[in-house]
């Protein structure tokens, strides 16, 4: 069994909204095995970035983790105070954000940007930290980093801001990086670029990594293991072999079907009908009910458990856990 | 596709630049010549800041080129003044990227797939307006009683859906779309893209598709323009290009797609250094020698014309 480095158990984040409750995270279980790379993918509105917002305190008002735990290396960060919780968050914990151009202070060269992150979190002397600086920048990939650490993020190309992103995130030596959607605001060059810096950084270093992403693609280049998010439950997990070979969960097969394959070239693409349902108004069942084509009477009125089927592959299903249980 | 093909729209030695101040300019588009086909789907791809936007809204005057002209069936519209281009102006519509932004707050579905069609007072009487709109929801597979909701009710699939209602209403003969699914989830985008494939058969437009996504452009085109920095790489039938193609950078291209399949990793896959040039100062001979592994002394001093080599049109003086 490898060891652990992130355990999130049954964790429940909700948002208290004047029209009610929306629980975007609902009773989900992560794991994160130390060196690895696990992703979460899913359609927008699925509750991956929020689960990911949850690990790193920044749910914003009026979202708040209402139960369940996070575990990083035994540490329960739920527990902790919120000064505790700061020195975590970028130092043990850091994340990188879809945006780049959004998530740099304009005004603030990105040299002066990174530095204080590290200065923050450690002691040490300007000049220390400089140097720091620039070793994390060759480490990723910036050219000319004496020449970088004086811009500004608007001289900077897309691609280069998410590297100074990564920088940032790498700069206190952090046990896991969270990576929300690093490459979708990149062309498709860069993005290549940028996926093989994060996973050479996690070999490289031993960090994990917490990939978040609705690119299928990239997922299957990148994951050791995958949560499949739906309507804020994860509904399928395992590791990336098993998950692409042999997907369960009809929503998961649904998602995998509709890429566009580059060879064998159907007429039409197969499509997933309808669409994600509003999180406060969900079917009573399992909330994939309305979009499934094997829904069964009992999917409308229970919602179905997570469901071993093989080791670690969990699929939350009541067809999978008929058939299972019909084998036996 | 047939032997015999029309030319729809036809544009030479194209440019567009816009100023940046009194010495330098944007070089956006650079002396493009092409053939958009009747029926066909072309598709423009390349990185952002290509030119490929550009291109398309230069073809269909939203924008002025600055040089080079644009013949639609036959007809100069480049150089026409306004009255004379604007019984042209409605055969050529347009579907934007962002169905968020592409739609008027503060109209209702009704409004909005009908202010085409009361623009060119095409209807002669509200009822016929109203089963003509009726008509085009049904043929976008939008229920008829969302007819008078706000765009803030709908979802993005659903968005996207009303926007190409809007674009088919006048009955055009090209449809430019720019960028139609790239802001929508992985199982919409493929609704999507079967509706535009549907309705291009059922109504016989022409799709110019500009998308940077080579998996749909896979999907929906029947021929591919590659674009660098303004200037075409390569242009041939799609089929053609995914199999065998031959400038680098479309490979590069290719290559760079992430495939859902993790049997497929593992192996190195060559990948493209460096960023894209400045389109303000352009590099000299071959523009793509910058990041081409495979740049002589030749590509960096001599700009490679278009030719035919197997098939197909490529920009390189390698192939």
């Amino acid at each position: 069994m490898e060891e652990l480095l992130l355990e999130m158990n049954h964790l429940k984040s909700c948002f208290f909204t004047r029209k009610g409750v929306v629980p975007a995270v609902d009773d989900v279980s992560i794991q994160v095995p130390k060196g690895k790379i696990v992703g979460i993918v899913g359609e927008s509105g699925c509750g991956k970035s929020m689960t990911a917002k949850s690990i790193m305190d920044l749910l914003k008002y009026p979202g708040r983790v209402v139960e369940g735990e996070i575990l990083l290396d035994g540490k329960d960060l739920t527990k902790l105070s919120a000064r505790e919780r700061r020195k975590v968050r970028g130092e043990e914990v850091s994340m990188i954000f879809q945006e780049p151009m959004t998530s740099l202070n304009p005004v603030v060269k990105v040299g002066k940007q990174v530095r204080e992150a590290i200065m923050i979190h450690q002691k040490i002397t300007k000049s220390e930290a400089r140097e720091r600086v620039l070793e994390v920048f060759r480490q990723v990939g910036i050219s000319e980093p004496e020449k970088r650490y004086e811009c500004y993020p608007h001289e900077l190309s897309g691609g280069l801001r998410q590297r100074v992103m990564i920088a940032m995130a790498m700069v206190c030596r952090p046990k896991l990086m969270i990576a929300d959607e690093p490459t979708t605001a990149l062309d498709v060059t860069i993005e290549a670029q940028i996926l093989k810096l994060i996973k050479e950084l996690c070999d490289t270093t031993g960090m994990s990594c917490l990939l978040i992403s609705h690119n299928l693609g990239v997922i299957a280049q990148m994951c050791d293991y995958v949560y499949v998010m739906y309507a804020g439950k994860v509904v399928e997990q395992g590791d990336v072999y098993t998950l692409f070979d042999h997907p369960e969960h009809p929503y998961t097969r649904g998602l995998l079907a509709s890429i566009i394959r580059l060879e064998n070239l159907p007429e039409r693409l197969s499509t997933i009908p309808g669409v994600v349902p509003n999180l406060m108004h969900l079917p009573e069942g399992c909330a994939f009910c309305r979009r499934c084509a094997a829904a069964m009477e009992r999917c409308q009125k229970e919602r179905p458990g997570l469901y071993e089927v093989g080791e670690g592959h969990h699929v939350r299903c009541f067809l999978t856990e008929e058939r299972e249980a019909a084998h036996e | 596709m047939s032997k015999e093909k029309n030319v729809l729209l036809h544009c030479e030695h194209l440019v567009k630049e816009f100023p940046v101040d009194r010495k330098r300019s944007v070089h956006a588009v650079s002396d493009i010549s092409l053939d958009i086909y009747e029926g066909e789907c072309l598709a423009l791809v390349g990185e952002s800041g290509c030119g490929k936007s550009t291109l398309g809204r230069t073809l269909i005057q939203l924008l002025r080129p600055t040089s080079g002209k644009v013949f639609f069936k036959g007809a100069e519209i480049s150089a026409m003044k306004p009255a004379a281009f604007a019984p042209y102006r409605r055969q050529m519509q347009m579907i934007f990227q962002d169905p968020y932004a592409s739609l008027d707050p503060r109209m209702n579905v009704h409004d909005i797939i009908a202010e085409p069609l009361v623009t060119y007072k095409v209807c002669e009487n509200k009822e016929v307006l109203k089963a003509r709109v009726l008509e085009l929801m049904d043929a976008v597979g939008v229920p008829r009683e969302f007819l008078y909701r706000y765009p803030h009710q709908f979802s993005g699939g659903q968005r996207q859906r009303i926007g190409i209602a809007r674009a088919i209403a006048l009955n055009p003969s090209l449809v430019i779309c720019d960028e139609p699914v790239s802001a929508l989830d992985v199982s919409v985008q493929s609704q999507v893209l079967n509706l535009l494939k549907d309705i291009q058969a059922q109504y016989g437009l022409t799709y110019l598709f500009i998308s940077h996504d080579l998996s749909v452009v896979r999907f929906i085109s029947n021929r591919v323009c590659v674009m660098f920095l303004g200037k075409v790489c390569e242009i041939g039938d799609s089929e053609t290009i995914y199999q065998n193609p031959l400038h680098p950078y479309t490979r590069f291209l290719i290559n760079a797609i992430p495939v859902a399949d993790p049997h497929l990793r593992g192996e190195e896959k060559q990948l493209l250094q460096g960023e894209i040039p400045s389109p303000i100062n352009p590099p000299k001979g071959c523009r793509f020698h910058t990041r081409c592994p495979y740049a002589t002394e030749r590509c960096r001093t001599e700009e490679p014309e278009l030719r035919e080599v197997e098939g197909r049109m490529v920009a390189c003086h390698q192939v």
